[in-house]
């Protein structure tokens, strides 16, 4: 009687959630390996075997995609590294820290859509940063930051960062604020630089912290840029600023073809997975306090 | 959280050091969004004139102008619709779920905890092909009911991860207590569970909004037509439309931000502190 009615709960509590998770998770990553097969012309659907696998691997565009992906993994580690120096400053109560915590948490509140289109005027050839660069004189610095193949793709690495550094900064000063005092006293005591305090304290104290973020920080930089990309350069020019989720947009989307696609997404979802795993196999388990 | 005051000592970098650092961030981040709200009050007029110096005047002409567009209105409806919708479903189906996770011993609990959780880091990239495919079978591209639907389940694995690992650090002997007392289990949800997760309930709520409020690739795909379109697909619209009228275009940015602002700060007091507690718990 009693298991029966638990168990019928528990059911009933449950299923809502299975369903919908069900429906946009589950029903579409087999779908979307299945379709990786096939060549999908309107109602269409046959299979084709590896065809859209070796396209895609004879595909500059999808290969290029690919490497910009990797390269923005490199701004992980300047942000990690920028926002610990951040929220230790904040931490040791600089004069004006409240102030200084909102304003740089303000970046994570705007769209990154509004962003976009904000940046793209601030970085144009005849945009606000040339301007101040010419009038400071330094006119070598002047360049068409969006516009060049060579530039484009860490102009728009910058955007990235400039977007998500304050949500780490937060993170990681909310983690320090709960750090156990007496670490630090007698550190002091023993007369340890500032600097050494930190690394051999502040940051394996974080550890827990930095790890998340820089699982978060690698999924966005390698599979959440899409709106930065759409808004500031539609993977141009040429394919300068080309990514694995916008190569998959434009394929699926513009040129209709779904199946390459397809096998686009799976490519990417695989690489996601084993860049997880091999992180949490690196950096993982070890609890710390 | 106490927190002692820390002197500044020999070999710390200096008081002026650490001011001149900070304040150099802050103006990087402060700064795009005072060059949008300026040139924003800006006339078309000033602004050929003066591109980048400070308004000669406020002008409000703007924001009546953007107001006036034909489809502006309509598509800040359509944002406030999906964003309203989708949270609070999804905040629903999330509290049933995490109460059965936290509160009922099972054998596949933790798996499908963790199961869920390992959904939050796939990118919505990977599954938007068959969804498309699917949503235009059954004729949901172009409608309310597809998008939200969407959102929601997108919504889901955080919400019920964070709202879990709330309930569970709740005592057992008070569920207990009232179980005695004869109530039924969704009244122990409504009555007590609720009222004391206020927190992370409205750090969801913050987050989950600005989700879906700046979301656009699934706007982009699902909402085609004109009269479904969101603020953030509008904007890309704006911006060709209005490719000549910069000042038009930043009030129509500035105006887009404006509720997520106010949002953030009517949850402030609670989104930072439910936010840690529930991804960092040590």
């Amino acid at each position: 009687m009693q298991l029966r009615r638990k168990f019928t709960e528990i059911t009933l509590y449950l299923i809502p959630a299975l369903a919908v998770i069900g429906f946009v998770y589950f029903f579409p990553l087999i779908k979307v390996v299945q379709y990786s097969f096939m060549r999908i012309k309107g109602t269409n659907f046959d299979y084709i075997g590896l065809t859209n696998y070796i396209n895609l691997f004879n595909n500059p565009k999808f290969i290029e995609g690919l490497k910009n992906s990797f390269l923005l993994l490199i701004s992980v580690p300047i942000i990690l590294v920028t926002a610990i120096f951040f929220a230790i400053l904040l931490y040791e109560r600089m004069g004006g820290w409240k102030l200084y915590r909102f304003t740089l948490f303000l970046p994570y509140i705007l769209a990154i859509p509004v962003v976009g289109v904000v940046f793209g005027y601030i970085f144009q050839l005849n945009g606000i940063l040339n301007f101040f660069l010419e009038k400071l004189g330094l006119e070598f610095l002047i360049n068409d930051w969006f516009g060049s193949s060579k530039l484009a793709l860490w102009t728009l690495m910058f955007v990235i960062m400039w977007k998500e550094i304050g949500f780490s900064i937060i993170l990681i000063f909310a983690r320090l604020l709960s750090i156990n005092q007496e670490l630090y006293e007698s550190a002091e005591i023993d007369g340890a630089s500032w600097i050494k305090k930190h690394i051999y304290i502040t940051i394996p104290q974080c550890r827990n912290v930095i790890s998340f973020l820089s699982v978060i920080l690698i999924i966005t930089m390698f599979a959440w840029v899409f709106n930065y990309v759409f808004t500031l350069t539609r993977g141009g020019p040429g394919n300068s600023t080309m990514v694995s989720e916008f190569y998959i947009f434009e394929t699926a989307f513009r040129d209709y073809n779904q199946g390459l696609g397809s096998a686009a997404a799976v490519i990417l979802f695989i690489i996601m997975l084993a860049m997880i795993f091999l992180y949490t196999k690196l950096f993982g388990k070890e609890e710390t306090d | 959280m106490t927190f002692k005051n820390i002197k500044p000592r020999k070999n710390y970098p200096s008081l002026v050091t650490r001011q001149l650092l900070m304040l150099s961030l802050v103006v990087l981040s402060l700064f795009p969004v005072f060059f949008m709200v300026n040139t924003a009050l800006k006339s078309k007029e000033d602004y050929i004139e003066n591109r980048f110096g400070l308004p000669q005047g406020i002008s409000w002409q703007n924001f009546r102008e953007v107001f006036l567009g034909k489809d502006f209105a309509q598509w800040f409806l359509n944002s406030i619709l999906m964003t309203t919708v989708s949270v609070i479903v999804s905040l629903l189906i999330a509290l049933l779920a995490a109460f059965a996770l936290s509160r009922y011993k099972f054998k596949m609990r933790e798996g499908i905890l963790k199961f869920v959780i390992s959904l939050m880091m796939i990118s919505p990239v990977i599954m938007i092909i068959p969804l498309f495919v699917f949503m235009s079978k059954v004729q949901l591209t172009n409608s309310y009911i597809g998008i939200n639907l969407i959102y929601t389940g997108l919504l889901l694995p955080f919400s019920i991860y964070l709202l879990t690992t709330f309930f569970r650090s709740i005592p057992q002997s008070i569920i207990e207590s009232a179980y005695i007392d004869g109530c039924s289990s969704i009244r122990i949800l409504r009555n007590i569970l609720v009222p004391m997760s206020m927190p992370p309930i409205i750090t969801l709520i913050v987050i989950n909004a600005l989700w879906v409020w700046n979301e656009l690739l699934l706007a982009l795909i699902f909402l085609q037509k004109d009269q479904f379109k969101t603020l953030m697909t509008g904007i890309t619209v704006f911006k060709s439309r209005y490719n000549v009228n910069i000042p038009l275009t930043m009030m129509g940015l500035v105006i887009v931000t404006i509720p997520m602002v106010v949002i953030y700060f009517l949850g402030q007091k609670y989104f930072i502190r439910g936010l840690v507690s529930g991804s960092l718990k040590e």
